[in-house]
């Protein structure tokens, strides 16, 4: 019976021919601007605009971008400025979402609502402000002032918050029975808890802040504190007129992290995006 | 529990409510300094005369507000802003719906379609930017070879003003589209599968299923990505440092990027605090929009 309604089930409704084709269009039109890239970077220059199956391949373009500007230095200071913001946001969220989620106290919801505020009044638009903080602060052109603003995030805090709310009041009470500190339960039993949460928020804030842009660029002027993105932007708009090769090559060694990251955790990062879009 | 027989004394010190505004306490600083306090200082600012060099800012009323309203490129600027959110909005949503609709069912090279289809949602947008770029160029670029192949003429789609603002509107709903495919495949993969199977035993159609259960069931998803296309529609700009700068003519100038030009290449702060507030201005209209209709629908269901 069952497995009649399930072979039913699965010839009912199955893409035609033509959604298959559709489908496979529209995925090689949206991969084709990579495909391009990968073309143009893995061969010398005079292939770059013509289309010969058998080009010769090179990575002299990738060594030509790489001596061209201290992408060292900028891959380090993304590296850097990701993590620190991930660990900044991981410990401070933590703390506030539970606050929010376990305690009762006066002006709770009004506070949470303050914190929400940041969902749609993001950094990115108080620009000029935030400047002027980070002039008066003296932090201007180092990576703090870049991570700063983004610290207290009103997406983590919201996402750890819903996730504490289902822990089971009874694992906190045990944990408290046995003389853990408000701190220790918190450790112990809604960290573990909230373990594919903090994963999902992770990999959405490290792409996130891999790829941030303007920002960035405000609040830096040299390469001390630019990232790979402010970097590659001076890069190809200054330093190289119209050598296609080592642009393609740079904006690849930009996105190769994240992209094989991507490539290799598919399932993960898919799931880590669902998860975050999901209330 | 001490903390709890503590909260029982009349008038005594609560220590568990001093726990929990310590808890808070970090990321609410850091809050009030990086969101609450701008939009109050942007508010103020909009009101006094930018600082320049011998000369301290004084209050000037409503004159920073008279001349946004009387500088065109502030008009053209939230004119093309409309007109993009108008384009990429509803497109990428539809795109992002069809893209779900395929990935959620059995179709050949299902991995495949939605790896493509999410993949420029992990890419830097400066640096697809650069490959779009090449895209558009002039006589060598891809898309004019293909219109060569075609043998149309030559075009200057990032040259020309009446092209520049489409082709980098394409660019956002390339980035956005899979992002959104996302919430909707986890939509769709949380309907109850037995909707379904009575779909099939009763023969409906598949438009009539996707009409009339899986649309109306999907209407939290839409809101939701609703929202975000809408705040992202006012967000986006990066693309524009490497395509057009604005150009060509302020073609396309979006609203953010104007206030980056205003605020850090003319350093005028008073401008910039006005146009922060058209800014933040319709950004609340959204948050009501989220709060009145969003909310209340979710919760409808």
């Amino acid at each position: 019976m069952s497995a009649h309604t399930t072979s039913q089930r699965l010839a009912w409704n199955e893409p035609t021919w033509l959604d298959t084709l559709a489908a496979w269009l529209l995925a090689l039109l949206w991969i084709l601007p990579l495909a391009y890239a990968v073309w143009t970077a893995f061969h010398p220059t005079e292939f770059a605009t013509r289309f010969t199956p058998f080009a010769p391949l090179t990575l002299d373009n990738f060594g030509r971008a790489w001596a061209a500007a201290p992408f060292a230095r900028y891959f380090l200071n993304t590296a850097l400025l990701v993590l620190m913001i991930l660990g900044a946001q991981l410990v401070l969220c933590t703390l506030a979402a539970y606050a929010f989620a376990r305690w009762r106290f006066r002006g709770r919801e009004f506070v949470f609502a303050l914190v929400l505020v940041q969902l749609m009044v993001m950094p990115d638009f108080v620009i000029v402000e935030n400047y002027r903080t980070m002039v008066r602060l003296g932090l201007v052109d180092t990576l703090l002032a870049i991570g700063l603003p983004y610290f207290a995030s009103a997406f983590a805090i919201f996402l750890l918050r819903q996730t504490f709310m289902g822990v089971p009041k009874e694992l906190d009470e045990a944990a408290r029975i046995e003389g853990a500190s408000a701190l220790q339960t918190l450790w112990r039993v809604y960290v573990p808890l909230a373990r594919p949460v903090y994963v999902a928020f992770a990999l959405v804030s490290v792409s996130y802040h891999w790829n941030n842009f303007l920002w960035p660029l405000i609040v830096t002027n040299t390469q001390n504190a630019r990232t790979l993105t402010v970097g590659l932007q001076v890069f190809s708009s200054v330093d190289q007129g119209v050598d296609w090769s080592v642009i393609t090559a740079a904006t690849l060694m930009t996105s190769a992290p994240l992209l094989v990251a991507f490539l290799l955790f598919q399932r993960q990062f898919v799931q880590s995006f669902m998860r975050a879009g999901i209330k | 529990m001490t903390s709890a027989r503590l909260a029982a004394q009349p008038g005594g010190v609560d220590l568990r409510v001093v726990h929990a505004w310590l808890l808070l306490l970090p990321a609410l600083v850091l809050l009030v300094a990086f969101v609450h306090w701008p939009v109050v200082a942007t508010f103020i600012d909009s009101f006094w005369s930018t600082p320049r060099a011998g000369r301290a800012s004084v209050f000037v009323g409503m004159e920073n507000y008279r001349v946004m309203i009387e500088d065109p490129v502030f008009w053209k600027a939230l004119r093309n802003n409309l007109l993009f959110a108008l384009f990429t909005i509803p497109t990428s949503i539809v795109l992002a719906l069809i893209m779900a609709l395929w990935v959620n069912e059995r179709i050949a090279g299902r991995a495949f379609l939605r790896m493509a289809y999410f993949t420029p949602t992990v890419l830097p947008m400066i640096a697809v930017a650069n490959i779009w770029l090449f895209f558009y160029t002039p006589q060598y670029g891809l898309l004019e070879q293909i219109t060569q192949l075609f043998g149309l003429p030559s075009h200057n789609w990032l040259g020309s003003p009446s092209t520049a603002l489409g082709a980098v509107t394409v660019v956002a709903i390339w980035k956005e589209a899979g992002f959104f495919m996302i919430f909707y495949l986890a939509a769709l993969q949380a309907l109850n599968p037995s909707l379904r199977e009575a779909a099939a035993i009763e023969g409906a159609s598949r438009w009539y299923f996707f009409r009339r259960v899986q649309w109306p069931l999907l209407m939290p998803t839409t809101l939701f990505v609703l929202v975000n296309a809408f705040i992202n529609a006012f967000r986006m700009v990066d693309h524009l440092f490497v395509l057009t700068r604005g150009g060509p003519d302020n073609a396309t100038t979006l609203l953010l990027y104007y206030l980056y030009e205003v605020g850090f290449s003319f350093w005028d702060v008073g401008h910039a605090s006005a146009i922060t507030v058209v800014l933040v201005t319709v950004l609340a209209g959204i948050a009501l929009f989220q709060f009145f209709v969003v909310d209340k629908r979710v919760h409808y269901r």
